[in-house]
């Protein structure tokens, strides 16, 4: 796949593109192929229901978490991301982390290549993780399954958020003030804003930070 | 074949997908990591990259494995070690599996046709970025970009913006039950302490870092706050209550 004519980012694109095609159609397939082992086909009833209550939500937050994302993950960390799954919990601030410490801008090529980089060890590592926890599950459920553990497991956006938020809040403390008090406000006096909708709250936020850095850079506040 | 949750045969399928998945992100780590060096980035600087986003992963890495044992339960271990190493969450596949069966998951799932009705809700209703990822990137990223190319300082300021309101999402996220206060429900309370419990670790490491002249303790900064936060929720979650 070596074209020495063609730029980094647009080998990325065509890399990206490609592998992307390959993973997200061999993903789709595998219900096919469960059919085709066990001869039997899905049950048409529990099919459309399943569809119909869960798809249409999760394509329209899908399809704005990728306009979210992308410009922040960048490309080559987008293609990852976008079959690896756990963006907002770990591949993001994982990327965000390590091009902060390098001291590097998501919108330059410096950027993209250390937030490839970080995201696809991060990727690796946690595929291994998992691998190792399916071989030994046996004599590692009761510590995964312990209900002292438990909070701990549960608490962990939390205690990921405080880290990364207060480094970034720093930086940025004139653009932070709004959208960090818009989002308490919202999120705690609208009742139907609870820990499954966070995921549709980041693009509001990001939207309005964007807004108001737009408002505060043009008036030369920032 | 009999079907049977953790028949052989899933977990041969699984294993061909999840490395076909693990070649995708080595490829895509080798190629960055010759660009990083053709850019002239310092070879320290890739290292430390890779080492703090290795220690970083192993936290959130092991609670996706506690999400693989909760729905083990009902579905074997195959098809949630699928479904959890790639896109989508406990709680999502949760949601998936519920919304297809009408009713929470409960029992082992001993009928195939149900168990594949569930891998395809689970398959498709996430697919969004599967599908469009490959083809909407290019023309966002590049058009994002253009932005940063015009107008550097704006194209810096808009990244900023972008993170910033990602987490302030997150920072209300953790405030989203102190409401419950009101009817004498501290639990609350809970994820706010782990919060500030991991802010504070992250500051001492900052200070820490500059007053030592010590830049490795930044390195492990983050999950180094991470780590103690999550462990400073035990000890909440047994003082202000909880479930």
């Amino acid at each position: 796949m070596k074209n020495k004519n063609i730029s980094y980012m647009d080998s990325v694109y065509r890399d990206g593109r490609i592998w992307g095609i390959i993973v997200g159609a061999v993903l789709i397939s595998f219900p096919f192929a469960l059919s085709f082992i066990f001869g039997a086909l899905p049950n048409f009833k529990f099919l459309l229901q399943g569809l119909w209550a869960t798809a249409p939500m999760y394509w329209a937050v899908g399809i704005i978490e990728i306009f979210t994302y992308v410009p922040m993950l960048g490309a080559g960390g987008t293609y990852l991301s976008f079959i690896t799954g756990n963006i907002s919990n770990l591949k993001l601030p994982c990327a965000i982390d390590a091009m902060e410490r390098a001291n590097v801008k998501a919108s330059s090529e410096e950027g993209e290549v250390i937030s490839t980089i970080s995201i696809a060890v991060s990727s690796i590592v946690t595929t291994f993780i998992i691998i190792v926890g399916v071989i030994c599950i046996a004599p590692l459920t009761p510590v995964l399954d312990s209900p002292v553990l438990k909070p701990a497991f549960d608490m962990i956006l939390p205690a990921l958020f405080g880290g990364l938020g207060v480094v970034f809040v720093s930086k940025n403390l004139k653009l932070a003030i709004a959208p960090i008090a818009l989002m308490l406000i919202l999120f705690i006096f609208v009742p139907a804003l609870n820990a499954e909708r966070v995921g549709i709250m980041v693009p509001v936020g990001v939207v309005f930070t964007i807004v108001i850095a737009r408002i505060l850079y043009k008036k030369g506040k920032i | 074949m009999t079907f049977n949750v953790n028949h052989p045969i899933l977990f041969i399928i699984v294993g061909a997908i999840i490395t076909l998945v693990l070649a995708q992100s080595f490829y895509f780590l080798f190629k960055a990591l010759r660009r990083a060096k053709q850019l002239g980035i310092a070879k320290e600087t890739v290292k430390k990259t890779i080492s703090s986003s290795a220690i970083f992963t192993v936290a959130p890495a092991v609670a996706i494995l506690v999400g693989i044992v909760a729905l083990s339960k009902s579905l074997g271990l195959a098809l949630p070690w699928l479904r959890l190493s790639v896109i989508g969450s406990l709680s999502y596949e949760t949601i998936a599996a519920k919304n297809t069966l009408g009713t929470a998951l409960g029992t082992t799932v001993t009928d195939p046709s149900v168990y594949i009705s569930i891998a395809w809700v689970m398959t498709i209703s996430i697919a969004a970025g599967l599908v469009l990822v490959p083809f909407l990137t290019k023309k966002i990223h590049k058009g994002v970009n253009s932005i940063g190319m015009k107008d550097k300082k704006w194209g810096e300021t808009l990244n900023n913006a972008m993170f910033l309101g990602m987490i302030s999402a997150f920072v209300g996220y953790v405030f989203c039950d102190v409401g419950l206060v009101i009817k004498g429900d501290l639990s609350g309370f809970i994820p706010v302490c782990v919060m500030l419990v991991s802010a504070v670790v992250m500051v001492i490491c900052g200070v820490l870092s500059s007053k030592l002249k010590a830049r490795w303790i930044t390195d492990y900064a983050l999950p180094l706050s991470l780590v103690t936060g999550m462990a400073s929720a035990i000890p909440f979650t047994m003082l202000l209550g909880g479930n």
